[in-house]
């Protein structure tokens, strides 16, 4: 009983420290704290999305006690397929899993996402609902990071942007190739009182892009 | 003189120059930059300590023999050929042509030179790879800047892996009257190629009035060339005991090197232009690989030929 029990603990704490280790040294990125630091305050995190690899990154980026209480949010129907995808996305990742279509979920994801939320941990969420695989910097922003705001309007909305993990791990593609990927977060915003929605999505996608730019190298 | 008798030396030597150039290094720093920021002081203190990294890291290699100098080699290959494909302009049909790149073809590269097969490692990726490739993203059906982008993906390779795996090829030479000191070849590319490089920029910063290609590289000058090529050119003659040349040839082999370095470093720089980026590791926060090793890069192939068909038996 008692080694079953170390066994429930210590195996997803040694995947994590693993996957930690190893999304880092394939990606050979190094966070870069632009608009806001990496402190323990209850925070929306919300990326572009272009490799699967993009949840593991900023999870990774992390320091370790934030790791702790941020939850990355997956649509269950690529996490739940499998019982590996299944124990990682809940044992180890202790992600939120939401039903993306609407016909089969009878809970709204946004009110999953919320009650996250007011339990205190902070998410990882990626707006444009799936993966970019066009050649446009990003996809229309899908609507529930208004409506999650609206739930939880004290919670700081903080852009990260990652560039070149596309590239790592196409989508459909099994084997990555270790190209130096980049990831940084920007300047926090807030829903203002009595702001409509266009408004805050406009602003959402102002920040990912906004961000892109302070990230650049430049000459 | 024997071979354990120059190790000793030339360990010595380059012992004494490192401690002497990183006192002169933080003595700048302290007494002319008064700990500010100094363009000039800045960079040679990083080259300074970029040097320290490939003494120890090429010292290590030499202790553990043949195998540890390929796999160092293999090493810089590797993450020089991430940074230079992290600026490539690929798209997502390059895929598998990238995963071939850093899995099969940069491994089976240096597989080749450690068994020492000259005519399989000289055409491998100039030939094979230049035409096996191309294949792979052309079936995926997307041409959009094809050319581009495999030709990038090409000179990735030839740069990255071909020239760079020709400095451990070096210990495949056979030169009558040199047995086993053949690592000494590689310790006097390194040393004309960087000691040229820093009097390169001395010159350039002190004297330099006539840039050679300003929109390419606008540290290069013509005075820094001058200065830089000499400097290297007497430093090769210095060092002759250590290699199987005489001291004119040890000084014709010191020109010849910094000639291809300094133009084939032009070359490469315009292709770092083109990619919009400062430096190849600029990805990397800071220095990367490619951009310190860069002209040993263009130079080792050459260097290599020329020490093969006047030396070797």
């Amino acid at each position: 009983m008692e080694s079953t029990e170390i066994c429930r603990r210590l195996v997803p704490e040694a995947i994590s420290w693993a996957l930690t280790r190893f999304t880092r040294l394939v990606t050979g990125a190094q966070a870069r704290w632009i608009g806001c630091a990496p402190v323990p305050v209850q925070r929306v995190y919300f990326g572009n999305h272009n490799s699967h690899a993009d949840f593991a990154l900023i999870w990774a980026s992390l320091p370790a006690e934030l790791r702790r209480v941020t939850r990355p949010v997956a649509g269950a129907d690529y996490w739940n397929a499998s019982a590996i995808k299944r124990y990682i996305i809940h044992e180890v990742l202790h992600g939120v899993v939401i039903e993306r279509s609407r016909e089969d979920s009878a809970v709204e994801p946004v009110d999953v996402m919320a009650e996250a939320l007011k339990a205190g941990g902070s998410l990882i969420v990626f707006p444009e609902g799936t993966r970019n695989t066009t050649d446009e910097l990003l996809l229309p922003l899908k609507s529930g990071i208004y409506f999650l705001a609206q739930q939880c309007p004290q919670v700081e909305f903080v852009p990260v942007w990652m560039d070149n993990l596309g590239r790592l791990l196409p989508k459909g593609e099994i084997v990555p190739v270790p190209l130096l990927c980049s990831i940084s977060f920007g300047t926090p915003l807030q829903l203002q009182p009595a702001e409509d929605k266009d408004s805050f999505i406009g602003r959402i996608r102002a920040a990912l892009l906004a961000t892109k730019e302070s990230a650049q190298p430049g000459e | 003189m024997s071979h354990l008798q120059t190790t000793w030396l030339m360990a010595g030597g380059i012992l004494a120059l490192l401690v002497l150039a990183s006192v002169l290094g933080a003595w700048l720093k302290l007494k002319v930059a008064d700990g500010n920021p100094h363009s000039l002081i800045d960079s040679l203190n990083i080259r300074i300590r970029a040097w320290w990294a490939m003494t120890i890291a090429i010292g290590l290699a030499l202790l553990v023999g043949r195998v540890g100098v390929l796999i160092l080699f293999a090493f810089v290959s590797f993450t020089a050929l991430r940074e230079f494909l992290t600026v490539a302009p690929t798209r997502r049909g390059d895929h598998q042509a990238l995963v071939m790149a850093f899995f099969i073809v940069l491994p089976f590269q240096y597989f080749l030179v450690g068994v020492e097969w000259y005519g399989m490692y000289s055409v491998f990726i100039p030939v094979y790879a230049f035409l096996f490739l191309p294949i792979l993203s052309a079936v995926k059906s997307d041409a959009r800047n094809f050319l581009e982008r495999t030709g990038t993906i090409q000179w990735a390779l030839m740069i990255t892996v071909f020239c760079i795996s020709h400095i451990p090829a070096l210990l495949n030479l056979r030169i009558p009257g040199y047995d086993g000191r053949n690592v000494f070849l590689i310790v006097f590319l390194v040393l004309i190629i960087q000691s040229g490089d820093i009097f390169h920029h001395v010159c350039s910063r002190y004297f330099g009035r006539h840039q050679i290609a300003p929109q390419v590289s606008p540290n290069k000058t013509a005075e820094g060339f001058v200065g830089g090529t000499a400097s290297a050119v007497v430093l090769g003659m210095l060092l002759s005991w250590m290699t199987p040349f005489s001291v004119t040839e040890a000084a014709l082999v010191s020109l010849a090197c910094t000639l291809m370095g300094f133009f084939g470093g032009l070359a490469l720089s315009a292709m770092k232009r083109d990619r919009g980026v400062r430096d190849w590791g600029i990805m990397a926060e800071g220095y990367g690989m490619l951009d310190r090793v860069a002209t040993v890069c263009v130079v080792a192939p050459v260097y290599f030929h020329i020490v093969r068909h006047w030396w070797s038996a």
